[in-house]
């Protein structure tokens, strides 16, 4: 969505209030739920949506006008930025808003009506320019062209693996075109260490591949990133995480999107997949593992009634979870030498997955 | 100081004052004053004033001094022991004395010496006083105490409640003895004139019918009423159901106004509110209740288990065996929560029985029977009572809630506005003062 379609969005939002205002009335406003239970599977978007279930907030409540006025500062706030053109991040948006004598209990609140704006415009945040801390970052043969505003860079062209630590995935990489790309699928990797080795071990080159970190759950720029590989440039998107429930869940949230961005779409890579590791590989390839804690299992109880494991692979892997009751890390291939996982378990992998 | 000691007591009132010819008896002749007619006094039997000077006489073996006056230009003084066995005053040093009385004052002045105990007395007598204050709020109280503090607890009301009016006794409340001194009083020569002049609320055809019914010969003359005559009479009285009750004309209950003053000054609660029963009877015995309830400020929450209970009978504080009164135990029934009350709340409880016939359950005159009538005044009164504090509370809660939201309000709406507008790209925040205006109302 292009800017002024946003802030045309973010006026038509701020004159409902300022009209109910001037009639006299107690704001009011109308969003989707968010809760798990109104959350269901759209077989054609091949993601999770929100239902027709709808609250309200009005300024009448006093239990809700507390959060009216934060989601209509949030607009106010991401309004300014996108009209200076000036990115902002969740981090910035929450110690700004005390100046403007809005409070939020913590960072997670106001993320919690950044969510609610999301809902109620249909804009993810990224649109408005506010993007989360945490970066991750891709390494590989893909050149892009910068389309920022900043005339410093506005229409430059770099490729992505003119820099071997990875490039960060920002804004200005988000909103970059597509220009070339010798690549012919994506490896999305959870950890750091295994990035780095990967790179180092040529992987981009031995398998044709670019290698995104998604450094632990994948945040939404990453996984619209990824999103727009697959969209955009037909790469098949394979994912390598810890070989733990939650390694497993982020493999399910780049595939199948989160519960928390149930209301934005194209956030997920339906055809994306879970390659390893999986539970049956601990066995498999006779991994070094450790107990899982209580807390690994509650987990895994809990993921067994969420209906996006309902698969018969993912109830598999969830299961074999539960049997074993442990757990093994992206790194234990090195029992087996350095160059196992490269020599080895990827060629398995990708022979039994393509 | 510790231990018991010697203490001389002043005691002085601007009351009627006590006529001459009564002086010795009623200070000096224990059971002195023999009733035919009755009204409500603070007093039953003519025992307690007797009693203090007694235990002083036995105590110190010293006179009693007593000056007093019915407001005319003299006044008398006069010092006398109590002849213990043949219960008579003896008068010291030439009698009862006349002095002149230029200003016209009127009242009593006692004064003896006896010996006691203060330190450990004390916050009894405090608590006394400090309860007779609350249920005489027209009257001034001082104290010297014999530490040398000064208690003065002063009036905030000029208004006295409508003195208690003399009436004969009513017949379902007399015995044989009352009676026998009717008649040996009565001027009358027919049985049915002497019922119409001698009791209360009993007219011509009533006494007919009375007689009737308990087969005694209205023509018979009273002074000839065999002793097993009068027991019948007596008896009949009892059983007839179809006198006229008792009227309130010889009670003087101080009404709820002076009540809830007297409450306010010496408690200084958030909300008091009193209510008077109509009058009743039991037993021929006509009595009124009188109840309060306060509610916050500074009467304190009970110690836990307890119930702050003041009771007063005729005017006077029970300080004693609260537990065994008939109050107590209807409290303690009371469903409270159906008036939103807890009993662990501020809350002090206030029972005022006045009555010809104060039912004591013991000669100590410290709690109150249980009697049915009187317990259902009570409980009536108690849930009146309670139902205004209810709804006291409920506004009150009401208005706390309006008030935060309007806080609330005030902290927001303006904000949203000012937002809105800034988005809205209009130059002039909306007006928000008519959405508060409602509100405020609604919380007056």
């Amino acid at each position: 969505m292009d800017n002024e379609e946003v802030l045309a969005r973010l006026r038509e939002f701020g004159l409902i209030i300022y009209e109910q205002l001037k009639r006299g009335e107690f704001p009011r406003v109308k969003i989707k739920s968010r809760t798990i239970s109104n959350i269901v599977y759209d077989p054609n978007l091949r993601q999770f949506i929100l239902g027709d279930r709808i609250i309200t907030r009005s300024a009448a409540n006093v239990r809700q006008i507390k959060s009216l006025t934060q989601l209509v500062w949030v607009a106010f706030f991401a309004y300014k930025s996108l009209s200076a053109n000036q990115p902002t991040t969740l981090r910035d948006l929450y110690y700004n808003s005390e100046a403007f004598g809005i409070k939020f209990r913590d960072q997670k609140e106001s993320n919690e009506i950044v969510a609610d704006l999301e809902t109620v415009l249909s804009v993810p945040r990224e649109d408005f320019m506010i993007f989360p801390e945490e970066r991750s970052a891709v390494f590989g043969d893909l050149t892009i062209e910068y389309t920022s505003p900043d005339p410093d860079y506005y229409g430059k062209k770099i490729n992505l693996a003119s820099h071997p630590d990875g490039m960060m995935i920002g804004p200005s990489l988000l909103t970059a075109e597509f220009v070339e790309c010798n690549a012919n699928k994506v490896i999305a990797i959870e950890t750091g260490g295994l990035f780095t080795r990967f790179i180092s071990e040529k992987v981009h080159k031995r398998f044709n591949a670019i290698l995104v970190h998604t450094a632990g759950q994948a945040p939404r720029a990453t996984r619209r990133f990824l999103r727009r590989l697959n969209d955009e440039l037909g790469l098949p998107v394979y994912i390598l995480t810890d070989a733990d429930v939650w390694g497993m869940h982020i493999a399910m949230v780049i595939i199948s999107g989160s519960a928390n961005a149930a209301h934005l779409t194209e956030l997920n890579t339906p055809d994306a997949k879970w390659m390893g590791v999986w539970a049956t590989d601990i066995t498999r390839y006779k991994l070094p593992t450790e107990p899982m804690n209580q807390e690994d299992l509650n987990r895994l109880f809990l993921l067994q009634k969420d209906p996006r494991y309902r698969d018969p692979f993912w109830a598999r892997e969830i299961s074999e979870f539960i049997k074993i009751k442990r757990k093994a890390e992206q790194q234990s291939f090195s029992r087996y030498g350095l160059s196992y996982i490269v020599e080895k378990y990827l060629p398995d992998k990708f022979s039994s997955l393509e | 100081m510790r231990g018991s000691n010697i203490y001389q007591i002043r005691v002085e009132d601007n009351g009627c004052g006590v006529p001459k010819e009564y002086i010795s008896s009623a200070f000096g002749r224990v059971l002195f004053g023999s009733k035919y007619v009755l009204r409500q006094t603070r007093g039953t039997f003519g025992l307690g004033g007797k009693m203090a000077i007694l235990y002083g006489q036995i105590t110190t073996h010293s006179p009693v001094k007593i000056i007093t006056s019915t407001g005319g230009p003299t006044k008398y003084f006069c010092e006398l022991m109590i002849d213990i066995q043949h219960n008579k005053p003896l008068l010291r040093r030439g009698g009862i004395k006349a002095m002149p009385n230029p200003t016209y004052w009127h009242g009593t002045i006692v004064e003896f010496t006896f010996e006691g105990d203060y330190a450990r007395a004390k916050p009894r007598i405090i608590e006394y006083f400090k309860q007779t204050a609350i249920i005489l709020p027209y009257a001034n109280i001082r104290f010297i105490a014999p530490d040398g503090v000064y208690y003065y607890f002063r009036r905030v009301t000029e208004e006295m409640p409508k003195p208690p009016q003399e009436v004969p006794p009513h017949p379902q409340g007399v015995d044989v003895e009352l009676i026998k001194r009717l008649i040996r009083r009565t001027r009358t020569r027919r049985l049915v004139d002497f019922i119409v002049a001698s009791f209360h609320r009993v007219g011509v055809r009533t006494a007919y019918k009375f007689l009737k019914f308990a087969r005694l010969d209205p023509k018979k003359d009273p002074r000839s009423l065999k002793s097993d005559e009068i027991v019948k009479l007596v008896k009949a009285m009892k059983r007839y159901n179809h006198f006229l009750p008792p009227d309130a004309s010889c009670l003087s209950p101080i009404g709820p106004e002076l009540l809830e003053k007297g409450i306010m000054k010496e408690l200084q609660p958030e909300f008091v509110t009193a209510v008077q029963r109509k009058p009743s009877a039991y037993s021929g015995h006509p009595f009124i209740v009188e109840a309060a309830i306060a509610y916050g400020g500074k009467v304190s929450p009970p110690k836990p288990g307890e119930i702050n209970l003041f009771r007063y009978a005729n005017k006077i504080p029970l300080l004693y065996d609260a537990a065994s009164d008939v109050s107590m135990k209807i409290i303690r029934s009371i469903k409270w929560y159906r008036y939103k009350i807890d009993l662990n709340m501020p809350i002090a409880f206030f029972i005022h029985i006045v009555s010809t016939k104060v039912p004591y359950k013991t000669v100590g005159k410290e709690y109150i029977a249980d009697k049915p009538e009187i317990s259902y005044e009570i409980e009536w009164a108690l849930k009146t009572c309670a139902r205004r504090l209810k709804s006291y509370l409920t506004r009150k809660a009401r208005r706390a809630a309006v008030q935060r939201k309007l806080n609330i309000l005030e902290r927001y709406l303006p904000k949203i506005a000012e937002f809105s507008t800034a988005l809205a790209g209009m130059d002039d925040p909306p007006e928000i003062d008519k959405l508060f205006r409602g509100l405020r109302s609604s919380g007056q």
